[in-house]
Formats: C-alpha cells, sequence, structure tokens
C-alpha cells in the first residue's frame, strides 16, 4: 500500500508495466526488459503446467486431481461440441488453452500476494495489448479457417439468406462492421472487467487504511464496512474472473461455428 | 467552465451508463429464471445463450466504464 501515503488514493498504481528486477534492458532503442506483466505470464504458465502434468495421469480409476482436469477438458469439448458440432474437435486444443491461460491469469492476478514485503502482484489480463492479442489470434483463426474451408464463399456470412434484393447492400454493410468489430469488443470485454474489478478493489483497500490511519471512530465508521464490502467484492471477482475466462472461450467458440458452419 | 469540470462531470453522466447496463445484465437473467423455471428441461441447453446475451449487454457497461476512465485519466 505504499502507493496510498498521505491520504491520497492511486487505483492506477497496479497497473505500471516496469522491468521485475529493476533494470532496464535496451537493445538498438528497444526496451526489451523482462517486465512484471512477462514475470507473472510465466508465473500463470507454470502454475497452468504443474496443474496439467499433475492431473494428467491416465489412470483407469482417476484420482481427484485427475477428474478436476478431464473435468475442464471435458467443459471445454463440450462447449465446442454444442456450439460448432463434430467439426469442433480440431479446435478443443486451441480454445482449451485460450480458457485456461485466461482463468489462471485473473485468478493469479487477484490472490493476496501483496501480503509478501515487497512482492507486487500484477494481472496479465488487465491489459488491451494481452487481450487485445489474444482476441486476434482467435479472430486470425476464423479468417483461416474461413477462407481456407469456404474460399470466398466465405462472404455469404455477411449476407443472410433469405435477404431480399434491396437490402443486400446494407445488410452486408452492418454485418461486416458487426464482424469487424469482433476482435475488438473482445479483447475490451476481458480487459476491462479485470481493470475495474482491480480498481474497485485498491479504492476499498485505500478506504480500510485511510480510516485505521485516522483511528478513532473512523475505524468503526470507515474501516470496518469497508473490509467487509470489500470481502464480498473480492468473491464477486472471482466469480466475474470465471465468467469472463468462459465467456470469451464462448464467443470464440461461437465465432469459430461461423467460419466453419457459415449461417 | 473549468475543463477540469467538465471532465469531471462527464465521467459522472458515463457512470449513469454502467447503472443503465446493470439494468440489461439484470433483465437478461431474470427472463432466463423466469423460462427455465416453466422449462426446466429445456433450460440446460441454453445456457450458451444466456452468457452471450450476459456478454452483449455487459460490453455497453464496460464500454461506460471506458469512457470515463478515459476522462477522468487519459484526457
Amino acid at each position: 500500500m505504499a502507493a496510498e501515503q498521505g491520504g491520497k488514493i492511486d487505483p492506477m498504481h497496479q497497473f505500471l508495466i516496469e522491468p521485475a528486477f529493476g533494470s532496464h534492458w535496451i537493445v538498438g532503442g528497444y526496451d526489451l526488459s523482462f517486465t512484471n506483466s512477462a514475470l507473472w505470464m510465466v508465473v500463470t504458465l507454470v502454475a497452468l503446467w504443474a496443474f496439467m502434468i499433475g492431473g494428467m495421469k491416465r489412470e483407469l480409476v482417476p484420482g481427484r486431481w485427475q477428474m478436476a482436469v478431464e473435468g475442464f477438458t471435458g467443459f471445454i469439448s463440450g462447449m465446442l461440441e454444442q456450439n460448432v458440432g463434430p467439426g469442433g474437435k480440431r479446435f478443443v486444443p486451441y480454445v482449451f488453452s485460450l480458457f485456461m491461460f485466461i482463468l489462471f491469469a485473473n485468478i493469479i492476478g487477484l490472490l493476496p500476494f501483496g501480503i509478501v514485503p515487497g512482492v507486487h502482484p500484477f494481472t496479465v489480463t488487465s491489459h488491451m495489448t494481452v487481450t487485445g492479442v489474444l482476441a486476434l489470434i482467435s479472430f486470425a483463426i476464423v479468417l483461416l479457417v474461413g477462407f481456407g474451408k469456404h474460399g470466398f464463399h466465405f462472404f455469404s456470412l455477411f449476407v443472410p439468406s433469405g435477404t431480399p434484393a434491396l437490402m443486400i447492400p446494407l445488410i452486408f454493410v452492418v454485418e461486416l462492421m458487426s464482424f469487424l468489430v469482433r476482435p475488438f469488443s473482445l479483447g475490451l470485454r476481458l480487459f476491462v472487467a479485470m481493470t475495474a474489478g482491480h480498481i474497485l478493489l485498491k479504492v476499498l483497500a485505500a478506504f480500510v487504511i485511510n480510516g485505521l490511519n485516522l483511528g478513532g471512530m473512523y475505524i468503526g465508521l470507515v474501516t470496518a464496512p469497508s473490509m467487509l464490502l470489500m470481502i464480498g467484492i473480492t468473491l464477486l471477482e472471482l466469480l466475474v474472473a470465471a465468467i469472463q475466462a468462459y465467456v470469451f472461450a464462448l464467443l470464440t467458440s461461437v465465432y469459430l461455428n461461423d467460419a466453419v458452419n457459415l449461417h | 467552465m473549468d475543463v477540469n469540470a467538465a471532465k469531471m462531470i462527464g465521467a459522472g453522466l458515463a457512470a449513469i451508463g454502467m447503472g443503465l447496463a446493470a439494468l440489461g445484465v439484470g433483465n437478461v437473467f431474470a427472463q432466463f429464471l423466469a423460462g427455465a423455471l416453466r422449462n426446466p428441461g429445456a433450460a440446460d441447453s441454453q445456457q450458451g445463450r444466456l452468457f452471450i446475451g450476459f456478454a452483449a449487454a455487459e460490453l455497453l457497461g464496460l464500454l461506460a466504464f471506458v469512457t470515463m476512465i478515459i476522462l477522468v485519466f487519459v484526457a
């Protein structure tokens, strides 16, 4: 809570990207430092690998851990089966990696690592650079699959069957716009949901600290209700972390359905 | 009017948009629940559509939030 000295609340400080170990590493005019964002991506990947390798035992009678991993894989393959159909099996590895990476990054960003002195937790998915690239990868796969499978017939996606000839130019433009805005809305949704939650938590945390510093009746009037609200909001944020990962994977599979099956 | 004051008023007005999006999200879940209680057998198969509707309604509130943050911290 060093950012809240003197009662000034600075909720944006937590999103600052800086070199993880204090020194910049400049190569040819570009700053290629190992940032805290990169560090927490590595932490996310290590946690994900540990979770997956611990569960991929292929035992005939699965233990608890294997059941947890199989629950996730079954969830994703069921989602693709339902949304895309039989052609969706090919995309299970991609959508599964996407879902698990976002889920782990969201939840690791919420964990209270800040109680260890010197450790500043960082939410990887609270930056448009990360979520935007994930959304662009999804969009690129949709384009590649769509044009690869259907060729220029893919453009019939923008003209729903049964459209009156008079309406075709208008509908085409509207559908094209709604198609092109997809990667933007996909990345923006995840990034803003995580940013908003963390700002709210940080503001409440500052209320708690400032109330404690003032002492006296402020502890009962400000600190205690803020602390209670913060516990509730943290639980809500855990739900949001899971829902946003689910929505990202779900919308990716819906867009893949357009590419595989057209309308 | 002072530019900073105008920015803060604009940010406050943008916050209204989030409240309206909250109505939208509530409506999505309320209608789903109303439908699901009438025909519980069909409810599970429609969960994907529930979350697509939720995501679309939520996105508009998040856009209002982005507008607010840009006004306060960027503009």
